[in-house]
């Protein structure tokens, strides 16, 4: 393992249910990858095709059926706080805490001194824009604030990665696109290797440094696009040639998977979630 | 306001939430004054409200209540402590909710207070059954609802602190306990009332002391206005109570 990179995933799969069962279901097929230090590595696929189940065995969420994942060389055996830190697709901020408290008791969870979290929680509300919303309770926020809260949380853990599953998939697609922008400024400034799972193709182009496309279920990675544009990406790297021909590159991809999915769908019953 | 009737004005609806206790009194002065109702069936209410006056400027109420008092805070301290205990400990496991949610509810539809006479078999005339009883009746909606309360926790919510290093401990603490709280909070609410009513009936029932049991024997000496004035006492007391732990279930939860 060469010391840029930050995560090497090798032949991982995993299936949830017995084999055998009516419920078993392949849902990653024997993956391997490498996600090189302070790459912003975006994955895409069909819906089930087992990208988010891949991002929680990154994390140490869940352990795969075969294969090993490995962080910084060591083998990922559970969830790895101070190496780690997690963006959800609903914001998972505690309601009956404000949004500092809830910044602050992430930190107190992965072990950060008392003294040093006032000052941390700060700054990490401030980057995304919500200090001044720093005592509001995540209720009395806009769905964009919430994962705004979110993402200070994961910042104030100061860890290395950062992974971040469909982070703005319940958004409407202008506050997806703003916090896009400030997300690509954000990680030019700390350079975090982060692995963002993602539905939109625009997003996924926008965002990353690489697109990993996912087959079909089980998922597996079919083909890996480089995006070669610097951070922070300015909005008007959407409407650029490049831009476009990569979104439709990733389309054409992207059809005959979704089209598999769903003819297969047709065929079986729905079959349970990644997690939970 | 529901099913787009007319708005109802305020001062309207607590007129005639006064209006209602007024017309009854009426009607009860009327019929011992006027119909001829026997004194011997129901007092006249200026004698159940010099009894009243009486009972209170005597302070003769405090022996009873603080054994009721006691035999309801013993109670309710055993009930809440077990149920809060046992249902934590059930809600651990979704084999052990699937095994005893149903049972649970299925004991609780029962009517327990037909349990008195073996509870004063085994426990004897005196507070100690009262407190089995109530605590028995009590414990279940607190089981229920502290099953209720963590069992159906945010799965996110405890990933996402797994994902952040929360301990077992700081799990439970910043987590599973404020997130179930106010389910439970509601359960040691009803589990409060249910143990009033339980105890208060079954000192009525059968019992040596408390103000059940002073109201049945004021009952059985025919005397009356005695009997009401005691009556309105419990009244009194139970909402005094209840709007006590109402208001402490509210100051618990948090927006």
């Amino acid at each position: 393992m060469t010391i840029d990179t930050a995560i090497r995933i090798s032949e991982v799969s995993h299936s949830f249910g017995e084999e055998g069962e009516a419920r078993h279901v392949r849902a990653l097929l024997d993956t391997s990858f490498d996600i090189a230090r302070g790459e912003l590595l975006c994955l895409i696929g069909p819906s089930g095709c087992g990208k988010s189940t891949l991002l929680n065995i990154v994390g140490g969420l869940l352990a795969p059926t075969t294969g090993r994942v490995d962080v910084f060389g060591k083998q990922v055996a559970g969830p790895m706080p101070r190496d780690i830190a997690f963006v959800f697709q609903e914001s998972a901020l505690f309601p009956w805490n404000t949004v500092r408290e809830n910044v602050d008791l992430a930190m107190r969870f992965q072990g950060v001194a008392k003294a040093e979290r006032a000052a941390r929680a700060a700054r990490a509300l401030t980057a995304v824009g919500l200090a001044e919303f720093a005592d509001h309770f995540p209720g009395q926020l806009s769905g964009g604030m919430r994962q705004r809260a979110a993402l200070a949380r994961a910042l104030s853990l100061q860890t290395d990665i950062l992974l971040m599953d469909e982070p703005f998939g319940a958004l409407d697609e202008q506050t997806r696109m703003i916090l896009g922008e400030d997300l690509s400024v954000l990680l030019a400034q700390t350079r975090k290797t982060i692995v963002f799972v993602t539905h939109s193709l625009g997003e996924a182009v926008f965002l990353a440094d690489r697109v990993a496309v996912f087959s079909a279920r089980p998922g597996t990675i079919k083909k890996v696009i480089a995006v070669d544009e610097p951070h922070p990406r300015k909005p008007d790297f959407v409407t650029s040639q490049k831009f476009t021909s990569l979104r439709n590159e990733l389309y054409a991809l992207l059809h005959d998977e979704i089209r598999k999915t769903m003819s297969a769908e047709r065929a079986r019953p729905p079959t349970p979630g990644a997690l939970s | 306001m529901s099913g787009g009737a007319k708005p109802v004005s305020r001062a309207a609806v607590i007129a005639v939430q006064i209006a209602v206790p007024v017309v009854l009194v009426a009607l009860w002065y009327l019929a011992t004054t006027r119909w001829g109702v026997s004194r011997i069936l129901l007092p006249n209410p200026v004698a159940a409200l010099q009894a009243l006056i009486h009972v209170l400027a005597t302070g003769a109420f405090l022996g009873d209540l603080r054994v009721t008092l006691f035999e309801l805070a013993v109670a309710f301290a055993i009930s809440a402590t077990s149920g809060g205990i046992g249902g934590y400990f059930i809600s651990r496991s979704t084999w052990r909710i699937r095994v005893f949610e149903p049972l649970l509810s299925a004991i609780y539809s029962v009517p327990l207070i037909l349990f008195l006479p073996l509870y004063v078999l085994w426990f004897g005339l005196g507070p100690a059954s009262k407190i089995a009883l109530g605590a028995s009746i009590s414990f279940f909606p607190v089981v229920l609802n502290t099953v209720a309360g963590f069992g159906h926790v945010d799965r996110t919510l405890v990933t996402a602190a797994r994902a952040m290093g929360a301990s077992d401990v700081q799990l439970f603490r910043f987590v599973l306990l404020p997130a179930a709280f106010p389910v439970i909070l509601a359960g040691m609410r009803l589990g409060f009332t249910v143990a009033l009513l339980s105890i208060i009936g079954s000192e009525a029932l059968a019992s040596l002391a408390g103000l059940g049991h002073h109201i049945v024997e004021l009952s059985e000496n025919m005397e009356m206005p005695g009997m009401f004035a005691y009556i309105a006492f419990v009244v009194a007391i139970a909402a005094i109570l209840n709007l006590v732990v109402s208001t402490l279930e509210a100051r618990g939860r948090r927006p």
